[in-house]
């Protein structure tokens, strides 16, 4: 493996790890905040237990996440020194941010774990609500700087380094919004659905029970609300990315040719030799009305730029095929969700098996459409600006370091998930459900 | 004043405060590892106790550290993760495999062995890491980490397997264990088992003593600059005598078992010797090319950057004193909450 394709293969598995250690991070205390208050509203004692349960999910997570987090910053340097020593003082703003806000949610989660019997009520729930907060800020600013990698502005490049700098119109460049709201709500996305399939299950086999019940309309509830608003929002950004990334839009649908009224490719596999995304569905003029809300708008082909310079437009096109896919069946889910809950209608054994059955779509999702923005912005490092083999390090061996830590992040993964379902999701005995408050 | 000479202020800062909380958490692993005698069980109960609620937090700053010096200098940043990689992607393991077999160690209660089992992953990784971000210091103040254009002139190894950096690696894992050892002590009121760490204090004290003597013969040979820079300005000086006056007051607090005496001498003895550090060190960040003059990043930025720290600090300082008050006063209570939940679990 030369060090360039390991090198880019140890940051895409630390980030595989710790997007979906983060996203369950961010996710998890919005629930938890959501029960306890909950609790403290009706006294329910399912809702104080589910809190604790899913506290103790965020404990796991969070320290998870501090860590896999932490790998990344010195990541950063390590695997692309050149990058950080050019690009370190432009996007250096989002990290300072994001190391505050991560500050503040390490101290109040610190506070909510374990201090159920030593703060007063209010605190307590407010130190779950900063938790929520800044935990949804620090995926925010972390995003905002690969936003800055897609569409890079605040800076002008003399002689080869990065002059001019102006950090917070970097950080507030065209992408960074737009994919921050997006990552946030696939993040709530994601966890809700998945946290919400898994009470599901559990609800099959273990029969009808309150605090399976509740869990799921929690999670439910944030889920499904996230993922209509993200038809919203994936909207925004693909009219972003047609403005400011034509070359990625192209590979992100399989358009090869320049033309007006391009039409919008429903599946299809694109052989970039032969120029021609074959087996698709065609809506006419589809793509030229999504990307630029315009029946007859100029869609940009891969064919204007050489084909050395294309990201690997197979599996960027089949990864956005299958995030859209995913997000477009949650949706319809959270909207036959909301109808079953707006008529009051008992949870049929029906709905509980298709819930199980959507609910990992919302990870495929998230993964899928990080693979979209990642490697479609390939084989740019800063998006036409510096080029990723430029930014490599010279270290000999990282294959490796690549070995090494793929073998302890699988190692974590499979501990996590184990622990997950001892802590977090193992069914209750019927004395924490009538005591709650003994656990901490 | 120069935002270069103030976001290094911040940054030197930051590692205090790092080396005392985080430091003490390090050595807080490392007597885990080494735990014996009758009280094996209440030593290894009472470090985890005392660290749980608050090593977390302890571990943001060295996050601080890495985000603020890479966006106030990042060619210093850029150097380090080249030239200095291999120690580096060390401490990196040492901080995954600590952060989660202590959390694990935790969740898999009932299991005594998985938990012992993640419990030595725990200790080991925790005695590793301090070595190596001291190896990483030592390094950046000799004169060996050169990096030009992305290439390690002294190739990965030689940067950094040099007696000068081990010992103070040394250095740094003897005096975070001393700092551990000595808060400890006020963190039961167990005398056998206060008597256990006072014990080690002053043994982990000795060598810790010793350690930064050899520093000094070795630095005569690798690392002259940073020895000059220790006997040049009057400033060092005083920050070396008040190092010395501190670890006397610790030492004989320990030995007469004044126990809060002691920590607070022993936290102002560490303090002092990274401040000391910092002061020699300067004007540089990587011996011997980058100063915090050549590698900043332009003004502007630094203004920035210490406009959010600042922000930031009035957010976090509040904060952190309501954590530490909540949970490191009153500590009875603390652990009688402990004890209550267990009893109930």
């Amino acid at each position: 493996m030369d060090n360039l394709i390991a090198a880019r293969s140890q940051m895409a598995m630390s980030l595989a790890f710790h997007i979906i250690f983060a996203t369950i991070g961010v996710s998890l205390p919005l629930m938890m905040t959501i029960s306890e208050w909950r609790w403290r509203l009706t006294g329910d004692p399912a809702y104080l237990l589910l809190a604790k349960r899913w506290a103790k999910g965020t404990t796991i997570l969070f320290a998870v996440g501090a860590v896999s987090g932490t790998v990344l910053s010195f990541e950063l340097g390590l695997l692309w020194p050149r990058f950080m020593q050019y690009a370190g003082s432009v996007i250096g703003m989002p990290f300072s941010l994001e190391g505050f806000a991560f500050f503040t949610e390490a101290i109040f989660l610190g506070i909510y774990l374990y201090g159920w019997n030593r703060v007063p009520g209010w605190l307590h729930l407010a130190s779950g609500i900063i938790v929520a907060v800044s935990g949804v800020l620090s995926a925010i600013f972390v995003t905002l700087v690969n936003g800055w990698m897609n569409t890079p502005a605040g800076f002008d490049i003399v002689a080869g380094k990065f002059e001019n700098i102006h950090p917070f119109v970097a950080m507030l460049n065209p992408a960074g919004i737009p994919e921050a709201v997006h990552m946030v709500l696939a993040a709530y996305t994601a966890a809700g659905f998945a946290t919400a399939g898994i009470h599901g299950w559990l609800l099959l086999r273990r029969g009808r029970n309150r605090f399976d019940e509740v869990a799921i309309g929690i999670a439910l509830l944030v889920g499904g609300v996230a993922v209509i608003l993200q038809s919203v929002s994936g909207d925004a950004l693909a009219r972003m990315v047609a403005e400011k990334q034509p070359m990625k839009l192209a590979s992100l649908e399989g358009q090869f040719h320049t033309e007006m009224g391009a039409p919008l490719r429903i599946g299809g596999i694109p052989f970039p030799d032969e120029r021609e995304t074959k087996f698709a569905i065609e809506i006419p003029h589809g793509l030229s009305l999504l990307g630029f809300h315009k029946y007859n708008a100029l869609i940009k082909g891969l064919d204007q730029e050489p084909q050395s310079d294309w990201p690997n437009v197979r599996i960027v096109h089949i990864c956005f095929q299958t995030m859209v896919g995913c997000g477009g069946l949650l949706s319809l889910f959270a909207v036959a969700s909301g109808w079953i809950s707006w008529k009051k209608r008992p949870l049929h054994t029906l709905f509980l098996k298709a819930l199980v059955l959507v609910s990992p779509l919302g990870f495929v999702a998230l993964e899928a459409g990080w693979m979209v923005t990642e490697l479609g912005r390939q084989p740019w490092i800063v998006y036409h600006r510096m080029r990723t083999r430029d930014a490599v390090t010279s270290m000999p061996n990282v294959t490796l370091t690549f070995s090494v830590m793929a073998v302890v992040y699988v190692i974590l993964g499979i501990v996590v998930v184990w622990l997950l379902s001892r802590h977090v999701i193992a069914a209750p005995e019927t004395k924490q459900i009538e005591h709650p408050e003994v656990l901490v | 004043m120069n935002p270069c000479v103030v976001l290094a202020t911040i940054l030197l800062i930051s590692l205090v405060i790092y080396s005392l909380l985080g430091g003490a958490d390090y050595g807080a692993g490392f007597w885990d590892l080494v735990c014996s005698g009758p009280r094996k069980k209440g030593q290894r109960d009472l470090i985890a106790q005392a660290i749980q609620p608050v090593w977390e937090a302890n571990h943001i700053w060295l996050i601080l550290l890495v985000v603020l010096l890479f966006s106030g200098f990042p060619p210093a940043f850029s150097s380090m993760s080249v030239g200095l990689a291999v120690p580096i992607f060390l401490i990196l393991l040492g901080i995954v495999l600590r952060g989660s077999s202590y959390v694990f160690r935790a969740y898999f209660a009932g299991d005594v062995r998985t938990q012992l089992y993640w419990g030595k992953v725990f200790s080991i990784s925790s005695s590793i890491t301090p070595l190596f971000l001291g190896i990483v210091i030592g390094a950046i103040s000799g004169d060996a980490v050169l990096v030009d254009d992305g290439r390690s002139e002294g190739g990965f190894l030689s940067t950094w397997l040099q007696p000068f950096p081990l010992i103070v690696g040394l250095l740094a894992l003897s005096l975070f264990a001393y700092l551990s050892a000595c808060y400890l002590t006020v963190e039961t009121d167990d005398s056998e088992l206060q008597g256990d760490f006072r014990k080690r204090a002053l043994f982990s004290g000795f060598v810790s003593v010793m350690a930064a003597f050899a520093t000094y013969l070795v630095a005569d040979n690798s690392a002259q600059r940073i020895l000059d820079g220790l006997s040049r300005s009057p400033d060092c000086l005083v920050i070396e005598v008040g190092a010395a006056i501190a670890t006397l007051v610790a030492f004989q607090a320990l030995w007469s078992r004044s126990y809060p005496r002691a920590r607070i001498a022993a936290a102002a003895q560490v303090g002092l010797i990274v401040i000391g550090w910092g002061f020699a060190q300067y004007p540089y960040l990587v011996r011997p090319e980058l100063t915090i003059f050549s590698s900043a990043s332009p003004p502007n930025i630094l203004v920035d950057i210490e406009i959010v720290v600042a922000l930031g600090g009035v957010i976090l300082i509040p904060s952190l004193i309501l954590l530490l008050r909540i949970f490191k006063t009153d500590r009875k209570s603390i652990s009688a909450d402990t004890e209550t939940t267990c009893l109930m679990l």
